[in-house]
């Protein structure tokens, strides 16, 4: 069940330019799952809504969430602020997810690009034990594309804990030079399904990619928002089929999404 | 202690309602509130074929409030009636259904079909959106165009109708006098005022419509005014709403002369506000020896 409570910062730090690393103990990590997120309601009352953070991990033990995001605006500078052991409000757990059973004896790419790349942390987790738990046959192959601006690749080291890693920078300093495209290219992979997170550009290419190899693949959008909950229909997306709540063709990406098997939206 | 309000012969059992469009059909906010310790709940803006509402974004933040043209997407009223009502109903909830259109057939379409069900006690006569190009608002800025939606409606409306006032006009007292003359049993205000932002970054709209609807803790202060004009211009039950977040504006509206108040925007800032404006109102009714919500009604000294 969705529910505001208040959490508490359990630690905080900068790990690139502009770019946090915060765990928070809440009880709300023990329902946690890949590709949800919370909202974080700002302080300051001039800036009214609640911030949208997907969560980067979760912990073991399942006593706290850790989110990395990037400052863009007010509200983010705000968080990135918070020193441990301040309280902070949180309403979760959001979004439906990335759908794991699909991954089932899968050789699996998971594709991040810049402030996407987070997300993948916890996706990676969960695959691998799932993986680990699996009868023979069933087990995951897994294998991450990251892109990033520059050699700042951050996360980097935590996904490599759990699979073979490979990287795309725009200025070429590491890995492929390009896009995450040009390093599914470069390094030859020929995945069996996708998961992405990222800029939309990137998800449209992704787009293509998928069709191209008649593959499924999981994307996570992002869009403007207001209530979180589905409430107030701000953040849609157009979809190929009307939607079954809806009955139009968008579906809220804070409830029916974020994640959406690429061939069901209009990116 | 009575906390009772009644809106044209319907009895609420406190002045807390929902404002149309910021609490879906209910549903959405179940988790975090009772329903049925509501005054109302409103719904969002319903229409006789579903609607697609406008391409995003549709929401943007700004300076104590936010910008929002949604387009009244909804589901349309079969969907309603088959899904959102039972689900209301099960809840306990006083259901007041937000009605929205592009001709006055529309209105009248979704006000028959809604005539069968009893379980709805109050229509809310959307004729002050500012985010649909034909229908809505253009009833809702010129007197004559308001009277003869609100004589239609009224015509073929089982229920009681409150029309929702748009801001956007030269005179607002006029659409409540208008809109009473013409038959409406209850009057809400305000709707959002028409707003615009622009990302200096990007230089483009913050919104794919442009223009958007302002409401939040910003425009409180004209709603206030206009609540107060419209209450002591007009004979029937105002309700009132525009940026109320906390108990201390729903009692500031109260006190401008409104018979009740919804709880819009705030809804997005504190999912549970509706409930804790409720608990705030009964402790200050507490504290301050008020026995009767109707003595605060109105009761502003001069």
């Amino acid at each position: 069940m969705k529910r505001k409570e208040e959490a508490r910062v359990l630690s905080q730090r900068p790990i690139s330019a502009n770019i946090y690393d915060m765990w928070i103990e809440t009880k709300l990590a023990e329902e946690a799952k890949a590709g949800q997120f919370i909202a974080i309601y700002p302080r300051d009352r001039a800036i009214l809504l609640p911030r949208p953070i997907s969560i980067c991990e979760v912990a073991d033990d399942k006593r706290s969430i850790r989110v990395v995001y990037r400052v863009s605006g007010e509200g983010t500078m705000e968080f990135s602020h918070y020193e441990p052991g301040e309280p902070i409000q949180i309403m979760g757990m959001l979004g439906n997810g990335f759908n794991l059973k699909v991954a089932k004896g899968k050789k699996v790419l998971l594709i991040g690009g810049g402030i996407g790349i987070p997300p993948l942390v916890e996706l990676s987790r969960e695959l691998a034990i799932i993986s680990s738990k699996s009868l023979i046959g069933n087990d995951i192959e897994i294998s991450t594309v990251l892109g990033y601006r520059d050699s700042d690749t951050y996360l980097r080291s935590d996904l490599e804990a759990y699979s073979r890693v490979y990287v795309a920078t725009a200025d070429g300093s590491v890995g492929a030079p390009g896009t995450v495209l040009d390093a599914i290219e470069a390094f030859d992979l020929k995945p069996d399904m996708i998961y992405a997170v990222g800029p939309l550009p990137m998800l449209h290419n992704i787009k293509k990619l998928a069709l191209d190899m008649d593959i499924p693949a999981y994307v996570s959008l992002e869009e403007h928002m207001a209530c979180g909950v589905g409430a107030c229909l701000g953040c849609v997306v157009r979809t190929k089929e009307p939607n079954a709540h809806t009955h139009v063709n968008n579906a809220r990406i804070c409830l029916e999404g974020p994640v959406f098997e690429v061939r069901e939206v209009e990116i | 202690m009575n906390c009772k309000v009644d809106i044209a012969g319907v009895t609420l059992k406190n002045p807390v309602m929902t404002a149309s469009g910021t609490f879906g059909s209910g549903q959405e906010y179940s988790d975090f509130v009772a329903l049925n310790k509501l005054g109302a709940v409103v719904t969002k803006g319903v229409s006789n074929v579903p609607w697609e509402g406008n391409p995003t974004p549709r929401v943007a933040e700004v300076y104590g409030g936010m910008l929002n043209a949604i387009g009244l997407q909804n589901p349309g009223v079969d969907v309603f009636i088959e899904r959102d009502l039972p689900f209301l109903v099960k809840a306990d909830a006083t259901v007041i259904v937000n009605v929205c259109g592009h001709t006055i057939a529309d209105y009248i379409d979704v006000v028959e079909r809604l005539g069968d069900h009893p379980e709805v006690a109050l229509l809310e006569i959307n004729v002050s959106c500012p985010n649909v190009k034909e229908g809505g608002i253009t009833f809702g800025q010129d007197p004559e165009a308001l009277t003869s939606i609100t004589k239609e409606v009224k015509a073929h409306a089982k229920q009681p109708i409150i029309m929702k006032l748009s801001p956007n006009v030269a005179d607002i007292r006029e659409m409540g006098l208008a809109a009473e003359a013409a038959g409406a049993d209850a009057l809400s205000l305000i709707n959002t005022l028409m707003g615009m932002k622009i990302d200096i970054h990007t230089r483009r709209f913050a919104l794919a419509n442009r223009t958007g609807g302002l409401s939040g803790p910003a425009i409180k202060p004209i709603a206030v005014r206009m609540v107060y004009d419209v209450a002591h211009a007009v004979k029937i039950p105002v309700i009132g709403m525009g940026g109320i977040t906390t108990w201390q504006d729903a009692i500031e509206f109260l006190l401008a002369g409104a018979q009740a108040v919804a709880v819009g925007t705030a809804n997005f800032v504190n999912p549970t506000a509706t409930e804790d404006i409720i608990t705030g109102i009964w402790d200050y009714m507490n504290d301050h020896g008020i026995t009767d919500i109707k003595d605060l009604i109105g009761n502003v000294q001069y």
